[in-house]
């Protein structure tokens, strides 16, 4: 459990950050919360030659309002985004996301933006990503690029992430309360065998539904969010009808956890249960 | 003289920990907190296959590592080095030479095969990186039974089988039970292999003393004492010069009642290299090697009588130990085989046993030590064969206990229990949990399709291990204590607690005898060169025979100082009383507290002629039996139609330890043993691949219970003494874990048996689960 040794960096600006990643090129990680890339390097699964510890760029620790939407900086933890009144007035979906990740400890140090750009296919956030529409922004040595969730997950621990790009801020709308998130965890470790987000309009009967754990990336359930615009109303049966439809198109994983088809099966009595806890609120 | 104030009597109460107070705090010396002048670290690069040929090892580049002292193979160090013990003898066993380090062929996961000693344990963990090994992978034993079929591969070639041992245990007429039977009903169960956990992996520090040609070893272990026994075989040092320290230890469940090859390995490197060497596992190695527990499949036949008389058990175990022999390896599924009848009056009993290797870590001892196992088999068994005769379970078990007048009672399978009263333990248990109303909402919940089941075991185990005849090495027990000049009191046990909670029970138990306050009493244990003789801590048997130890020694010092006061008072020997606290003549106002007694026996200027100074005794305890602790558990379950969730609703354990010094300790002790029992029947499982990785090497993946996933527990005794004890104390270290595992799958297979499933191996994880209710509704109903 000893890391292969490294140089260690803690830069206090962001552009600081960014000469250091452009420099060291490949050889560098970000670090933010350390929960993802410290124990991969314990395990010498990640050998970066230098680490950027971007926890010294005291202003990337924010949540705050902008406009219709909310922006949440870089540094901002799990257990901010889970004590925030903000968040639990306006987008209620990610306090519920926030407090189902690890424990106290995790969630005292590890990072929305961090989880997002380790993108484990098992972590809660990318549902939630996916479900609430969230504008990922990256900043990197030619500016500030806004990707779409649905584009930032591009595979297995894969991203749009450009080498030299950081994760500065994560946007998300503000909702109603017809949301939830209900996960099937793994039991030794506690990461989502199958999490299904949901984020829905009871007026016109539609939701966006994401799903995490299940397959190599999180995923919008498309068939199933096509098949509720058919019924127009978030009923017992749209959503049975719905969320039989979750896998559709979508290989799921299997590993000594969860075989394929139990995990498939998951996804489903999950959606179901998010879109009926959804439909309630 | 004035007497001492009394203090209230302890025995008995709940008293919190002594020790907690420096483990909260942070303050408590584990061995990795040992820090020597010169300290040097080992690492030890291991095999990252299951079985290969080990064509060449290249330390050349880690050699040159700066930092790097020296890097040693099995060529260097074996030779110095005697082989890892097994402390078993069965008349057919074979074994393979189990070498510190891999010679030319690796034979499990996880084997060592180099060691880096280095300046800090950053560089030596560096260096394992800089070894090269030339493997030439070879064909891989991965499954017990398959290892037993013609034209499978061996594990170990050199011994042309992949048998290790054979035992077969057979009492009663086998035959006329069988003839004697209505119906003999049959199943095949699996006992998965575990990984016991404990916190704190392993670790040792191993300091040479070349002028005195003795050793220091600080290990992470539940045995010193057995350790300086075994020790001078592998090292060359004699057991006088030996001096082994267990410091704080967390946790050991027995996989750390072993004489593991690091221990060896490190006192080996201090002497060679003469300076002290620290070596530290991580959590994967942890994980990887040391011993695993269970692993057990068997098949097992019993003879029924349509009353639900069970009349005599058969099985045919085959027991997965692994690639090699550690300390008690064999011995473990023989005690399964000991207790395979439970606690019932069976006519007989036979149990053919099959010890197989394969390329995996080794199994041993492991919270309940092959108890755990008899009793899931016994009390499944109980289950099916009320379901199969469409009896209740209750009254089948009640049906074939072992009566409370029949004590001592010899069993089928050859052991004599010394006392119990099993009906009284399910008794207790069954109004704890309001039987009637918990049967009532199992049909209610049956109704509206709710999948609830209810669950019991009436568990007997065999603990305080043991008579000497039926240990390898003395299973009696040493205590010492010693009053000192000052009146306070040392006393030092030969058992060796790892978060048991001796140093408070013992300090309560000799509190009371001496009327001396518990502030006032320290135990020591753990150090060879402190408490000097002891067979440590497993097998439930530390309070019962290591407190009757301290026990005998308290006579002793009392007799002792009954003359000295005589003397003092100037009567004669026959008149003086003692009462916790003072010596006194009844009848006059001359008496004398243990204070100045102290001080006169150690001043010495005034004594009895032929009155030895000083005031310390020690005893050797030899229990003539073991004890037979028991109990019954109740657990009532709901199931998760969509998901094969399991959800305990109710849990009840009602234990019989015997009497209990501290109350706290007994609940410390089932809590955690439930909580283990819980992980086996719902969460764990060891896997191993078909090439021999092991796939659940860290907690990411292999699922110890957390917190949050214990039930409240519903807890009750009832007490019947031992008679093999003075106190009549039991044992109570692995009562949870023997008894929860079945009480929880009997539960889930009563939930899922309106489906018509009968038996599911564990362990219940949700999918296991569900695929039953899958197979069992997908099918058209059975007429």
């Amino acid at each position: 459990m000893i890391p292969v040794a490294f140089d260690y960096h803690r830069p206090g600006t962001l552009k600081e950050a960014l000469a250091l990643l452009a420099e060291h090129g490949e050889d560098a990680k970000v670090l933010s919360g350390g929960h993802s890339l410290v124990p991969a390097m314990k395990f010498r699964l990640a050998q970066p030659a230098v680490v950027v510890d971007i926890g010294g760029i005291g202003k990337l620790r924010y949540i705050r309002k902008v406009g219709s939407r909310i922006a949440i900086g870089a540094l901002a933890t799990h257990h901010d985004i889970e004590s925030s009144d903000l968040i639990a007035k306006e987008c209620p979906l990610l306090a519920e996301v926030a407090p189902q990740i690890g424990d106290v400890q995790v969630r005292n140090r590890g990072t929305l933006a961090g989880s997002l750009a380790h993108a484990d296919p098992a972590g809660d956030w990318p549902a939630a990503m996916l479900a609430l529409d969230a504008e990922i922004h990256l900043t990197g040595p030619a500016g500030k690029r806004r990707v779409k969730a649905v584009d930032f997950f591009v595979d297995l621990m894969e991203t749009a992430l450009q080498p030299g790009e950081i994760v500065t801020e994560i946007r998300v709308p503000a909702t109603g309360r017809s949301v939830a998130y209900v996960k099937f965890a793994q039991k030794a470790s506690g990461f989502a065998i199958a999490g299904v987000a949901v984020v829905a309009d009871k007026k016109k009967g539609t939701a966006k539904i994401g799903i995490t754990g299940v397959a190599a990336t999180a995923f919008r359930a498309t068939a199933s969010e096509a098949e509720l615009k058919k019924h127009k109303r978030l009923s017992k049966a749209a959503i049975k009808a719905a969320s039989a439809l979750a896998m559709e198109d979508v290989d799921p994983m299997g590993d000594i956890h969860a075989s394929e088809e139990y995990r498939a099966h998951l996804a489903r009595v999950y959606a179901q249960r998010a879109l009926e806890l959804a439909a309630k609120r | 003289m004035a007497a001492q104030a009394k203090p209230k009597p302890n025995v008995g109460k709940a008293i919190p920990r002594v020790e907690d107070e420096r483990l909260i705090k942070g303050v408590a010396t584990y061995v990795d907190d040992l820090k020597l002048p010169g300290l040097l670290h080992a690492a030890v690069l291991r095999s990252p296959y299951a079985h290969a040929k080990v064509k060449g090892i290249d330390t050349a580049e880690a050699k040159a590592l700066d930092g790097v002292v020296d890097v040693f193979v099995g060529a260097d160090v074996n030779k110095h080095c005697g082989v890892v013990p097994c402390c078993v003898e069965m008349p057919d066993l074979v074994q393979p030479k189990h070498t510190v380090l891999a010679g030319k062929r690796v034979y499990f996961v996880g084997h060592p095969v180099a060691v880096v000693v280095a300046q800090d344990r950053y560089i030596a963990r560096d260096a394992l990186d800089l070894i090269e090994v030339d493997y030439d992978p070879l064909d891989v034993v991965a499954d017990a039974e398959a290892a037993l079929e013609e034209g499978s591969a061996l594990t170990h070639p050199e011994l042309k089988t992949n048998v290790a041992f054979t035992w077969t245990l057979e009492n009663g007429d086998l035959t006329a039970a069988f003839d004697e039977a209505d119906r003999v009903i049959k199943q095949r169960m699996r006992h998965q292999r575990l990984t016991p956990s404990p916190i704190e992996p392993r670790g040792c520090v191993a300091s040479w003393h070349a002028g005195e040609g003795a050793m220091t070893l600080w290990t992470s272990t539940q045995i010193p004492h057995l350790v300086r026994t075994m020790l001078p075989d592998m090292i060359g040092v004699p057991e006088n010069k030996l001096r082994i320290v267990a410091p704080e230890v967390g946790g050991g469940f027995g996989a750390k009642l072993n004489l593991y090859a690091e221990e060896a390995l490190c006192c080996h490197l201090a002497k060679r290299l003469g300076a002290p060497v620290k070596w530290i596992e991580s959590r994967r190695e942890n994980a990887a090697t040391m011993t695993h527990g269970r692993d057990q499949v068997g098949e097992y036949e019993v003879a029924v009588k349509q009353d639900g008389t069970v009349l005599a058990i058969k099985s045919k175990t085959v027991a997965d130990i692994g690639s090699y022999l550690q300390l008690n390896t064999p011995a473990i599924p023989t005690l399964t085989g000991s207790m395979l009848t439970g606690c019932y009056n069976l006519k007989a009993v036979r149990m053919d046993l099959k010890g197989v290797y394969t390329h995996k870590m080794s199994t041993d001892a492991y919270r309940g030590a092959g108890r755990p196992e008899a009793t899931y088999t016994v009390e499944r068994l109980m289950d099916i064969v009320a379901y199969e005769l469409g009896l209740d379970p209750v009254a089948v078990r009640r049906k074939n206990f072992i009566q409370p007048d029949q004590f001592p009672f010899n069993t089928a399978c050859g052991l004599t229990y010394d006392s119990g009263d099993y009906d009284g333990a399910l008794r207790k248990a069954q109004q704890l949990a309001k039987w009637p109303q918990l049967l009532k909402q199992r049909e209610e919940s049956r109704k509206n399709g709710t999948l609830f089941g209810i669950g019991l075991s009436t568990y007997v185990e065999i603990c305080a291990l043991g008579p000497s005849s039926m240990m390898s090495a003395g299973g009696w027990e040493w205590g010492c204590v010693r009053m000192e000049i000052s009146g306070k009191v040392t006393v030092l046990t030969g058992v060796t607690p790892h978060g048991q909670g001796q140093e408070t029970s013992f300090s309560q138990l000799v509190s009371d005898k001496l009327g001396i306050p518990m502030k006032d009493i320290t135990v020591h244990s753990g150090d060879t060169a402190t408490a000097h003789y002891g067979r440590d801590t497993y097998g439930s048997r530390a309070t019962a025979l290591g407190g009757t130890a301290i026990l005998m020694s308290l006579d002793k010092i009392i007799a002792k100082a009954t003359t000295l006061a005589a003397h003092l008072l100037k009567v004669s020997r026959k008149k003086v009383q003692y009462e916790p606290g003072r010596f006194f003549v009844p009848g006059t106002d001359k008496s004398i507290s243990w204070n100045e007694l102290a001080m006169e026996a150690y001043v010495a200027k005034n004594i009895p002629r032929n009155f030895e100074p000083g005031l310390e005794a020690s005893s050797f305890f030899e229990p003539e039996n073991c004890t037979y602790p028991f109990g019954t558990h109740i657990v009532a379950v709901e199931i998760d139609r969509a998901t094969g969730e399991v959800k305990i609703v109710k849990y009840v354990a009602v234990d019989d330890c015997g009497p209990q010094i501290n109350p706290l300790l007994v609940e410390g002790q089932v809590q955690g043993g439930i909580a283990h029992s819980l992980g086996q029947a719902l969460w764990e499982k060891t896997v191993y691949d078909e090439y021999g990785q092991l796939l659940t090497g860290e907690f990411m993946d292999y699922a110890i219970a957390r917190a949050k996933d214990i039930p409240d527990y519903i807890l009750g005794h009832t007490v019947t003494p031992s008679p093999s004890n003075p106190m009549g104390i039991k044992g109570c270290g692995e009562a949870g874990t023997i008894g929860a595992t079945p009480a929880v799958a009997n539960a889930v297979i009563d939930a899922l048996s309106p489906l018509g499933v009968t038996h599911v191996d564990l362990p219940l994880t949700p999918e296991t689960v569900w695929k039953a209710i899958q197979q069992h509704t997908a099918q058209p109903a059975a007429a």
